[in-house]
């Protein structure tokens, strides 16, 4: 559906200096029909540049970027609006036309598409249900809160079938209930309409909830790519671990675990991550009864991602130190990362 | 009780007056909202970073502005007398000072329609871009709506700039209420027919103000 192949992107800045920034760095990704695909990145890394290239906003200084079978970089005047059709955005700060009521809003791209108003009509209506804004058809945007907008910049986006949406940090301006509300009806979207989505985001959060596959952008290069899951459990690079704690461990975490280093110098802290089927296994019960040793469950999360479920657990365990060991390789057996903290001994 | 206050006012001459002035300053009005749009927007989108950027049309345009803005009026009006002989065929009159009044104020509106037309959300031209729109689709869907209150208070603006620029116009024989002020009031000293005028013209910019000010928070829905 989306080919992007050794694309750049290089910013001239004004003046004699002849400065340029390299936003995009030779960038190859391929995003699969049907796919809720992330990119993932800290602000200035380049992601923003990324995702206008895909329909058109920026066009590659290199390489090729090709959307729904049209060459995006490539084409341009009427064909180029013709593709954009295609290819529909959502933002960060929504971007409605505050003259314009709910209706007229969504009914926006239709008129520029020359869809005939009663037809343009009918299309709003099963919109606005679809996006779950019953009689809010005549509202101004100024009288609806964040994530009724975003609703708006969903409804409007969808209005001409795209085949593609593009997040441009869709949920960033919104609180964490409204945020996830948000996702959910793009999850959804993605359901129904069998829609291709690529998202641009600064959390985590967003690529657990929602993503199958993920890009880790970084100075303009895309430093990690693969399924979301694949990522969570073995992070490769170190601003990756980053974003993965983001989810997996929250702050507290790492005052708790000097706190109990400290309180009990004897045994072993253990961490263990779990992916996909092996998070529903009883394995505490089964280290209990086919072990002689003390377990004590410190913490433990658990987080679904569109490919399975990851979850970690922090526990403390105590006993002859042969034992111990037999529990870790027992562990290992079992499918489950195992990473010792620290020992004291 | 009128004629009283006013022992010196020819009723019918103000009234034929103030006929002159309104129908100076409307004329005016919708020539200066139509040229003062199209300067503006030519102003706004070939500008840095715009749509048309086009460095030699700018400076072209914005010099234009900026030299008609300049000028006096009482000195335009001088100046553009030969103009007004061709295009009008006489110095005299109402009309003959439409030409004076629509160059002196639409440039004078066109600085006004930039301004608007650059508090316009780059996000919503970017979001109307990314849907496919026009040049054409986003001049007329996007760009002047979203900035019609500051057009429709700048026109305002422009308005009884204009009602001030007939009063000069009628000092050199175009007619109106200032025109009557000077040779009826002044000239002869009647200061009743001078004070008479200036509260006519009080009137109509006060009216002018308030429509402007209704329409503007009627259409402004931020």
């Amino acid at each position: 559906m989306i080919t992007l192949s050794n694309v750049s992107k290089i910013f001239r800045s004004g003046g004699a200096s002849g400065d340029s920034i390299k936003a995009v760095d030779n960038v190859n990704v391929t995003i699969k029909e049907g796919e809720i695909f992330g990119v993932i990145g800290y602000s200035g890394a380049g992601k923003s540049t990324l995702i206008r290239m895909l329909n058109g906003l920026e066009t590659p200084t290199e390489g090729s970027v090709t959307v729904a079978g049209n060459e995006v970089s490539r084409i341009k005047g009427a064909r180029l609006r013709k593709a954009r059709q295609d290819i529909s955005m959502i933002f960060q700060h929504f971007n409605l036309l505050w003259s314009r009521t709910v209706f007229e809003n969504i009914s926006f791209p239709l008129e520029i598409a020359g869809v005939p108003a009663a037809e343009r009509k009918k299309r709003v209506e099963e919109l606005i249900k679809l996006v779950g804004l019953d009689g809010r058809a005549n509202a101004y945007p100024s009288q609806l809160s964040g994530g009724q907008k975003q609703r708006v910049g969903i409804a409007r986006a969808l209005a001409n079938d795209p085949k593609v949406l593009l997040c441009d940090e869709a949920t960033s301006a919104l609180d964490p209930q409204t945020t996830d509300s948000i996702l959910d009806l793009l999850v959804d979207i993605n359901h129904r309409l069998g829609l291709t989505i690529v998202l641009i985001t600064h959390e985590m959060h967003v690529i657990r909830k929602i993503c199958h596959r993920v890009a880790v952008m970084e100075s303009g290069r895309v430093v990690e790519m693969g399924p979301v899951l694949d990522v969570f459990r073995n992070p490769a690079e170190q601003i990756t671990k980053r974003f993965v704690q983001q989810v997996t461990e929250p702050e507290e975490t790492k005052e708790a675990i000097e706190h109990i280093l400290h309180q009990y110098p004897n045994g072993q802290l253990i961490k263990l991550s779990f992916v996909g089927d092996s998070a529903d296994n009883p394995l505490i019960t089964q280290l209990i009864r086919s072990f002689s040793l003390e377990v004590n469950i410190l913490q433990g999360k658990i987080s679904q991602t569109q490919n399975g479920s990851y979850g970690t657990l922090f526990i403390h365990i105590n006993g002859n130190a042969d034992e111990i060991n037999r529990a870790i390789e027992f562990i290992k057996g079992q499918q489950v990362g195992v990473e010792v903290i620290s020992n004291d001994e | 009780m009128m004629s009283e206050m006013f022992p010196n006012v020819i009723w019918e001459n103000i009234w034929i007056a103030t006929r002159e002035t309104l129908y100076m300053t409307a004329i005016s009005l919708v020539a200066t909202f139509f040229i003062g749009i199209l300067l503006g927007l030519l102003l706004f989108l070939t500008s840095r970073g715009q749509l048309w950027e086009n460095k030699f049309i700018n400076i072209i345009i914005a010099a234009f502005v900026n030299i008609f803005r300049s000028i006096p009026f009482i000195i335009l009006i001088i100046l553009l007398i030969p103009f007004t002989r061709i295009v009008v065929g006489t110095m005299l009159g109402a009309s003959a000072a439409l030409p004076a009044l629509i160059i002196g104020a639409a440039p004078f509106y066109a600085r006004m329609v930039e301004i608007g037309l650059r508090e316009v959300d780059k996000g919503v031209i970017e979001a109307a871009r990314s849907m496919g729109a026009k040049t054409s689709t986003l001049i007329f869907k996007v760009l002047l709506p979203e900035s019609m209150p500051a057009l429709v208070s700048g026109i305002t603006v422009t308005a009884i700039a204009l009602v001030g620029y007939t009063a000069m116009a009628g000092a050199i024989g175009a007619g109106g209420l200032g025109n009557l002020a000077y040779l009826e009031g002044f000239q002869r000293n009647n200061n009743d027919v001078t004070l008479l005028a200036t509260i006519l013209i009080l009137v109509i910019v006060f009216i002018i103000q308030f429509i402007g000010d209704a329409i503007t928070s009627k259409i402004d829905k931020r």
